[in-house]
């Protein structure tokens, strides 16, 4: 267990730094700098802001600068928003995101779970059939469709919920935990159900059943152990899908998180913030990954003993 | 081909899975529309008729007009064009980077391999379509730099399964007589391995072509896919979304025609695989 944890790191420590050098220099060879979009302003402004961005540098210095302050938790100031700089604006996007993919998880692995265990067990009756059909439209429906249907329907037709917001009026966090939620509740839904079924097979459970467990038992403590394995080494990779979901959702219920940061500064070529939180969302996501994977080979007891 | 068999097999008990069968026939359908919409679509996709503006589905405008009184329908058979287009192109680019990477991996073994597979890991662990955002950002937004990035982002698993299979074939007597016979790599994986293990490949490729267009449709969601006037379902959501609380006809259709074509290249994947390996089929 730990030569693996200690091999991952130490893997994920060049990567990340190569995706910070490379990021870094395909934003040099972009073509336009980022003072020359709307406005024309005059040479001796746009002096003066290369300048102050420290943009008259040469790659090199640039590059090594960055770096530099990389390590020290400090990703550049915001070409877009002066006064700002972009560890300040993930500092303040971050809580809502990370807000918004806790509940969509928590609802994901709540109706997921329930649903594929359920389907497993049940297998080929209307408890199996029904939540399978339904998670084949929760993956055929994208996020981006789903979010202005629930809108639509809860939104502004019935007028139950707000259409938008975070945290200003009563309910407003639901919409968008169940958009960005339901597609992995329908992934998670297949793939606990498919877990179970191998589990389900297999002699342990024989045995449990055999020594006189409660069918509760069996499932709980040694069927759902096993049977769920897949869904924990799903859960790393869903989280760089939620980040993804967490873009459209921003954008379309108008929350002010960090996808949302990031979808705008594409738009306005803001380019440190583009760079900052790129190096971040993949740290993020390195980290997760690792996170996953371990939790999934602990509750493996062959890979777990085998260390 | 000389294993008529298994392919006989197979569409055997594809045409006898009713889901993929309609799955096949919507989607024979969508690629006809596709093809055909110069022909079929009554309207030009640019036509604007300001003075109708938003009208709700009739007899003259079948699903409608959108705020610039342009057809809703023949928006959609247009849009059908370079959805597809973006779904078939996009897989072919990552087919063919990621059967070639797998079967020299899986094929050359050893040390390459394992370097070959190892950065294969590492690419999977990062944040693609961030990456993806990147270059549309840099680079404009460009409908062939869209294929190639979506593309070289999906050929992942395609070389990790046909690794697995060429691991597999590898050591079967026909491959080692072929070697003995000094048969030349190139000739080696098109004339032995590749058509043993298209079946696997087929049926990945099926499957890709959704995760392919659900990527454009979020790319052009978020503004930064196809650009106008040119238009795919992504951007037709997109422009129904902005205008839904008046005009829900103009989110309803192109969303249901996406969900159904998806749900059309789902299903045909799943019977698909189905077919052409029924040990899986069971679970």
């Amino acid at each position: 267990m730990l030569a693996i944890f200690i091999r991952r790191i130490l893997i994920a420590v060049p990567v990340l730094f190569a995706v910070a050098s490379i990021t870094f220099f395909l934003i040099k060879i972009a073509p336009g700098g980022p003072f020359d979009a709307d406005r024309a302003v005059s040479p001796q402004v746009l002096k003066n802001l290369n300048e102050a961005y420290n943009l008259d540098a040469s790659n090199w210095e640039q590059y090594l600068d960055y770096m530099s302050g990389l390590l020290q938790g400090d990703l550049g100031p915001s070409f877009r928003f002066p006064g700002r700089s972009v560890t300040e604006m993930i500092a303040t996007g971050l809580p809502v995101t990370f807000e918004l993919a806790f509940y969509a998880i928590l609802i994901a692995l709540m109706m997921g779970v329930f649903s594929g265990v359920l389907a497993a067990l049940k297998r080929n009756t209307v408890f199996d059939f029904i939540p399978m059909a339904i998670a084949m439209i929760g993956i055929c429906v994208p996020t981006f469709l789903m979010g202005p249907l629930l809108v639509l329907i809860f939104g502004i037709n019935l007028e139950v919920l707000p259409v938008s917001g975070w945290g200003q009026l009563p309910g407003d966090k639901i919409l968008p935990s169940l958009t960005l939620g339901f597609a992995y509740a329908a992934y998670i839904a297949r793939l606990s159900r498919g877990g179970m079924l191998e589990v389900l097979n297999q002699d342990f459970i024989r045995t449990a059943r055999a020594k006189g467990l409660t069918e509760r038992m069996v499932v709980i403590k040694h069927a759902m152990q096993g049977g769920l394995i897949p869904v924990v080494s799903f859960l790393g990779p869903a989280i760089a899908g939620l980040l993804a979901g967490s873009f459209v959702v921003e954008t379309i219920f108008q929350i002010p998180g960090l996808g949302r940061f990031y979808v705008e500064a594409a738009f306005n070529r803001d380019y440190t913030m583009i760079l900052g939180t790129t190096i971040f969302f993949s740290a993020m996501i390195v980290f997760f990954n690792l996170l996953s994977d371990l939790a999934a080979l602990w509750l493996n007891p062959r890979s777990r003993d085998a260390s | 081909m000389n294993n008529n068999s298994l392919w006989s097999d197979a569409l055997y008990r594809l045409t006898r899975n009713k889901a993929a069968m309609l799955g096949g026939f919507i989607l024979i359908l969508l690629i006809i529309c596709a093809v055909l919409a110069p022909w079929i679509a009554p309207y030009s996709y640019s036509y604007q008729d300001l003075n109708l503006g938003a009208s709700p589905p009739s007899g003259e405008h079948l699903l409608g007009t959108d705020i610039l009184g342009r057809d809703l329908l023949s928006r959609i058979l247009y849009g059908a064009r370079i959805s597809l287009l973006v779904g078939f192109v996009a897989t072919g680019v990552a087919l063919v980077i990621g059967v070639s990477w797998g079967i020299v991996a899986g094929y050359v073994g050893g040390r390459v391999d394992s370097i070959m597979m190892r950065i294969v890991d590492i690419l999977y662990g990062l944040p693609f379509i961030i990456f993806i955002i990147l270059l549309m950002v840099i680079f404009g937004r460009n409908l062939w730099l869209l294929f190639g990035a979506i593309g070289a982002v999906e050929w992942l698993t395609m070389a990790r399964i046909v690794r697995g299979q060429v691991i597999g074939l590898k050591n079967q007597e026909f491959v080692m007589a072929a070697k003995a016979m000094g048969v030349s790599n190139f000739s080696m994986f098109r004339r032995h391995l590749l058509p043993n293990i298209l079946g696997p490949i087929a049926v990945y490729a099926t499957l890709t072509i959704p995760q392919v267009m659900l990527l454009e449709g979020f790319l052009s969601f978020l503004g930064l896919g196809i650009q106008p006037p040119m238009s795919s379902w992504g951007t037709l959501i997109k422009d129904g979304v902005e205008s839904m609380e008046e005009y829900s006809w103009l989110l309803i259709y192109p969303g249901i025609t996406f969900t159904i074509t998806l749900f059309a290249l789902n299903f045909f994947g799943d019977g698909l695989r189905d077919a052409l390996d029924p040990k899986t089929s069971d679970n």
